[in-house]
């Protein structure tokens, strides 16, 4: 990221500006999704977009996950480049054979003469009070569907930059947001640029132990870094961005260094992408630099819970990576 | 502005003018083609009895008029999308016997490379967008179609076929409103063979016609007698003219039967053979020969000649196919991404 940025704005209004920007580039690129025109999206992330590019490209649909994620699927298979937007990423459960036998398999499945470019923008994570089927992160079910990829930005710069590429990419990209993340403000050029899907980013160096963190978890594992450099304790963390494919040379790279890896998601622990990130590091060069137990904090196995409390005590804070990183710092010590 | 929905009483047979309005070739055509296509099935399935298929496959046997009444109507830029029993559309949408014959033996020169078999075929650059093998699940993708038709201003149109199970998912009534609701360039077309595997439509469905569902999305359905080559001409092209201007979709429902079971694991439990011969004797085949021969259109000596020509074809197809060779499983996971 360039230090000349001074402008900024929200995570929400990034992806607003990912999205005009390439419709303004390529006539081919279009949003499609419930409520995303007049109403601007159940989030506002599509605010003002109608009144610049129509009803059109800026399309309003039947509340159908099953059929929106077909007009995707097939206007991307004719060439052209969908956004598709689902109101929740929990309701990707109802797009799933779209997404999951069609989209995904289509190039493959086909001998590989066709491409299938198309974005699916899926607000994620539990935060708001939203319940059980609000508030889901599905990334590990989309990360094991070969066809795929799966992106997870943790900033205003990095979402603008990763949903521009997501675009041009000519394939199915599950470009998740997390609800609590949009009105977070960062610094963001202007001009269009994009971030290659497979770079992992340092977001904080530190000698001490390495957190991989991505989505929301990257901001409270930053958190975290700070209240325990005061103690002395000093944490990389690392952000993939991009979950397929995963960049693992700059995680191994960093767990090579530190010796210690904690890693922080939401989504429930078992079977989740941790499992996956523990995996990549247990099988590289980096195992034999460990110097304790790879750790996972991530969501309890439970659906999200309504109440307040339940609901925070359901997936990692901030004080949650703070007790785990610094229990894992002094670890074998 | 509500389209008024129209369902018409099952059309009995074709019109006798399209006998006589239609060019000599394309009738040629129509027949040729529903001959390769009961050729092609007879062959797939000797050649698995033979142990030289290593999949599954699942017979359009007695349907042939359905996939080639209706993409006889077409224009060759035209485009159509199917489902798990799709040899016969693949056919009718022009496919390479060869190719889709290598395709259904696994071979490298296959369709797809081997990747996709006999209930994946698809011919992209022909305008065959491919076979899905979950019940209705190529309707929704059809809506995209049809949806970039439109965008891109297109004079083109979309056939989109699936089963008469495939109309009780969901994913039929979101595409039937969605499609409906834009207008989109797409005829839905029911391959109406009467089960859903086991299950006859009368089980499953509180209507007597399919094409009554069409009265929930505003656009007219029609229930033709799926064997008769003519009739589903006759009710497609009426269907594709209302697409191709710029109306929306509509529904025809091919009512027709398969001979052979579901695929290769049916042992028939659910009907008799009573009423499997009973459907023998409406052959849409030997039905179309006996008009052709009876309107004095063709001698018996050409309807003939077409038969044996198709024959011919798909035994020279299948006889190369089986040369070919198998497809390596290096490198895999670079096809499954794009560039």
């Amino acid at each position: 990221m360039t230090t000349e940025t001074k402008r900024e704005i929200t995570y929400l209004e990034a992806l607003r500006e990912a999205m005009s920007q390439e419709m303004r580039l390529d006539k081919e690129v279009f949003l499609i999704g419930e409520d995303v025109g007049t109403y601007g999206g159940a989030f506002g992330v599509s605010k003002g977009m109608l009144e610049e590019f129509g009803s059109e490209r800026v399309r309003d649909t039947p509340i159908s996950e099953a059929a929106i994620a077909g007009a995707a699927t097939g206007a991307a298979l004719m060439g052209m480049r969908p956004v598709m937007e689902v109101m929740f990423m929990d309701f990707l459960t109802i797009s799933t054979n779209q997404l999951v036998n069609a989209a995904a398999k289509m190039r493959f499945m086909f001998g590989g003469k066709c491409s299938i470019p198309m974005v699916i923008r899926a607000p994620s994570g539990s935060g708001t009070g939203a319940a059980a089927q609000h508030s889901q992160s599905l990334e590990a079910w989309f990360v094991n569907v070969p066809g795929i990829k799966v992106v997870a930005p943790s900033t205003p710069y990095d979402a603008k930059g990763l949903l521009i590429a997501a675009v041009r990419d000519n394939n199915p990209v599950l470009f998740m947001e997390h609800k609590l993340l949009y009105r977070m403000k960062g610094p963001v050029p202007e001009e269009s640029y994009s971030i290659p899907l497979k770079s992992a980013e340092v977001k904080r160096e530190g000698r001490d132990l390495t957190i991989v963190a991505y989505s929301i978890m990257v901001p409270r594992a930053l958190e975290a870094a700070t209240i325990l450099a005061a103690e002395g304790i000093e944490i990389e963390v690392v952000d993939p961005r991009c979950l397929k494919p995963l960049d693992t040379e700059t995680i191994i790279q960093s767990v090579s260094k530190t010796g210690r890896l904690l890693i922080a998601h939401e989504a429930p622990t078992t079977g989740g992408f941790g499992g996956e990130l523990a995996a990549v590091i247990a099988q590289s060069e980096a195992f034999d630099f460990l110097d304790a137990p790879i750790r996972r904090l991530a969501g309890r196995d439970v659906p999200i819970p309504y109440n307040r409390t339940l609901e925070r005590a359901a997936v990692p804070q901030v004080e949650d990576i703070v007790a785990a990183a610094r229990a894992l710092a002094q670890e074998g010590k | 502005m509500v389209t008024k929905t129209k369902i018409e009483k099952v059309v009995e047979t074709g019109s006798q003018r399209l006998l006589h309005e239609l060019p000599h070739e394309k009738l040629a055509w129509m027949l040729q083609r529903m001959c390769e296509i009961r050729y092609f099935e007879e062959k797939a399935e000797d050649l698995y009895i033979r142990g030289l298929v290593h999949g599954t496959m699942h017979l359009s046997i007695g349907q042939e008029a359905g996939s080639v009444g209706s993409i006889a109507t077409l224009r060759s830029d035209d485009l159509i999308i199917h489902h798990h029993r799709g040899h016969g559309h693949t056919i009718a949408k022009g496919a390479d016997l060869t190719i889709m014959m290598a395709e259904f033996l696994g071979k490298e020169t296959g369709y797809c490379r081997g990747r996709g078999g006999s209930m994946h075929i698809a011919d992209i650059a022909g305008g065959n967008l491919g076979a899905t093998g979950v019940v209705g699940g190529g309707i929704p993708t059809s809506v995209g179609i049809a949806l970039a038709l439109q965008m891109r201003r297109s004079d083109k149109i979309l056939l989109s076929y699936f089963g008469d199970g495939a109309t009780n998912e969901g994913e039929f009534h979101e595409s039937l409103n969605m499609a409906s609701t834009w207008k989109l360039p797409v005829v839905f077309i029911c391959d109406n063979n009467q089960y859903g595997m086991s299950m006859h439509v009368s089980k499953v469905m509180n209507i007597e016609h399919i094409s009554e569902r069409a009265a929930s999305y505003g656009i007219p359905g029609k229930t033709v007698d799926g064997n008769d080559v003519l009739a589903v001409y006759e009710a497609v092209l009426e269907a594709d003219e209302r697409a191709r201007s710029g109306e929306g979709p509509s529904l025809v429902d091919c009512l027709s039967y398969r001979w052979r079971g579901h695929s290769k694991s049916d042992r028939n439990l659910y009907r008799t053979s009573q009423e499997i011969d009973d459907w023998k004797h409406k052959c849409p085949i030997r039905r179309f020969k006996k008009v052709l021969v009876d309107a004095a259109i063709m001698t018996t000596d050409e309807v003939e000649a077409l038969d044996q020509a198709a024959k011919t074809a798909v035994d020279r197809a299948a006889e190369v196919a089986l040369t070919f060779p198998e497809p390596s499983p290096e490198n895999m996971e670079d096809e499954v991404y794009a560039p």
